[in-house]
């Protein structure tokens, strides 16, 4: 079959294609269920928002995967934070993301309401900026996020370090997306037939971070980027290697992603942290998942700072934001979902998130 | 939370730069990228500079918004 499709380089300039006629072409070329996972929560919310998800033919099915730090970050993690905003010689700055995600017993919200200092910032520079201000407070950033965020982190606590700075402080619960999608692709609880990967992770890591999907799994990728039609071009590049046997990771993000990624974020990363296991809600642990700090950075180290220990916390009873960031169960599945939990008042991660699964169903989902 | 956005540099001061986003100023930090100059664009995540963007990314990226990108569907 010739179909002409961008790809690549070529789609500057390239053909004038009907991309959705040409999704259907393959659809209906490979005339079976295909099942694509978006992995990353702005894609998730990409498609929902634009109404793409709906314009697919019926045998491709979009899945979300587990590409949303707040989704995926333990109750056990929150509770740390929480028992953190309660002290009195702590700022605890954190992303927005996380402020209403409910712990076992609380959120930085419900803190924040009772007089916890708990601020929210837009960069790790800003509370960086802010314990120059206050050395007579210990500054905590809440240090959640991919190898998109991690790189900046990583600079400021570089700056920390060397200006002495000893009252910032990070409780680090950085992750990275190659093992969890390794996890995914070896578990065999839901056959992915394609891989969006994630476009800004992509940035820092490069594509060939997640060769390994095509070659030792042999589960076709294309990273791709998040306006509506990069989103419409990545799912025909996945239709075409499929329809044409192939795996191979190949970029449409073409503006932004390079198969080698931003050397120096990835350097900056290595100076500060190295691999570690970590805790993924849903996932459990994987080995090697997780960013954490070099020995030469503990005394930035919240944790180690105060003593603190993250347990596993208490994941509330009912809540299925597990199966739903494995992609074993849609949204609306869940028994919590649109009766007891939606964005008013979100029982789980998933609906808290403006990029979590569950928020989108609820938003954009249940139109159909 | 990976969310990234485009934005033109305006001016710059050591390791930072004001860019505008849309029209909004802001500050990032040019720390992770190599060879910025006032009028290049940048995609900025968190305050950071990630990446910068060539002439010919910047002309995909108008094209998309516009709507004449050639692979766009509409």
């Amino acid at each position: 079959m010739v179909l002409s499709f961008p790809s690549g380089h070529s789609t500057r300039g390239g053909p004038s294609a009907d991309q959705l006629g040409v999704i259907r072409q393959y659809a209906e070329a490979l005339g079976r269920p295909v099942r694509l996972m978006e992995v990353c929560g702005t894609h998730t919310m990409v498609a929902f928002r634009s109404g793409l998800r709906s314009l697919l033919p019926e045998n491709v099915l979009l899945i979300s995967g587990p590409g949303c730090p707040v989704c995926v970050t333990p109750n056990g993690y929150l509770d740390t934070a929480v028992e953190l905003s309660r002290r009195p010689d702590v700022i605890l700055t954190t992303f927005g993301d996380l402020m209403r995600v409910p712990g076992s017993n609380s959120s930085l919200e419900k803190e924040r309401a009772r007089g916890a200092a708990v601020q929210v910032v837009y960069s790790p520079l800003d509370a960086v900026a802010l314990a120059r201000e206050r050395r007579d407070k210990n500054v905590v950033f809440l240090a959640v996020g991919f190898e998109t965020t991690a790189p900046g982190i990583a600079l400021v606590l570089r700056t920390a370090r060397e200006e002495d700075l000893q009252n910032f402080l990070v409780l680090c619960a950085l992750k990275t997306m190659p093992a969890p999608m390794r996890a995914l692709a070896s578990g065999g609880e839901v056959a992915i037939d394609g891989f969006l990967v994630p476009g800004h992770v992509s940035v820092v890591t490069g594509a060939r971070a997640f060769a390994f999907l095509a070659e030792e799994f042999g589960i076709p990728c294309v990273v791709t980027g998040f306006e509506p039609v990069d989103l419409l071009v990545g799912i025909g590049m996945l239709l075409r290697q499929l329809t044409e046997g192939r795996a191979a990771v190949e970029i449409e993000y073409t503006r932004a992603v390079t198969p080698e990624g931003n050397r120096e974020a990835q350097r900056m990363m290595a100076e500060v942290f190295e691999g570690s296991d970590a805790e993924w809600r849903g996932l459990g642990n994987i080995p090697g998942s997780g960013l954490g700090l070099r020995d030469s950075y503990t005394l930035h180290d919240a944790a180690a700072r105060f003593g603190l220990e993250v347990a596993a916390g208490r994941e509330l009873a009912g809540c299925r934001c597990g199966d739903v960031l494995r992609g074993v169960l849609a949204p609306p599945e869940c028994p919590l979902f649109d009766r007891v939990c939606s964005p008013a008042s979100p029982q789980g991660p998933c609906m808290v998130s403006s990029e979590g699964a569950c928020a989108a169903w609820w938003r954009y989902g249940r139109r159909g | 939370m990976c969310l990234a956005v485009p934005a033109q540099v305006v001016s710059i001061r050591g390791n930072l730069a004001q860019v505008s986003v849309e029209g909004a100023l802001r500050e990032v930090h040019l720390g992770l990228v190599d060879d910025v100059e006032v009028g290049d664009y940048v995609l900025v995540h968190a305050g950071f500079a990630l990446e910068r963007w060539t002439e010919e990314d910047v002309r995909e990226w108008r094209a998309i918004l516009d709507g004449t990108w050639p692979g766009r569907t509409e």
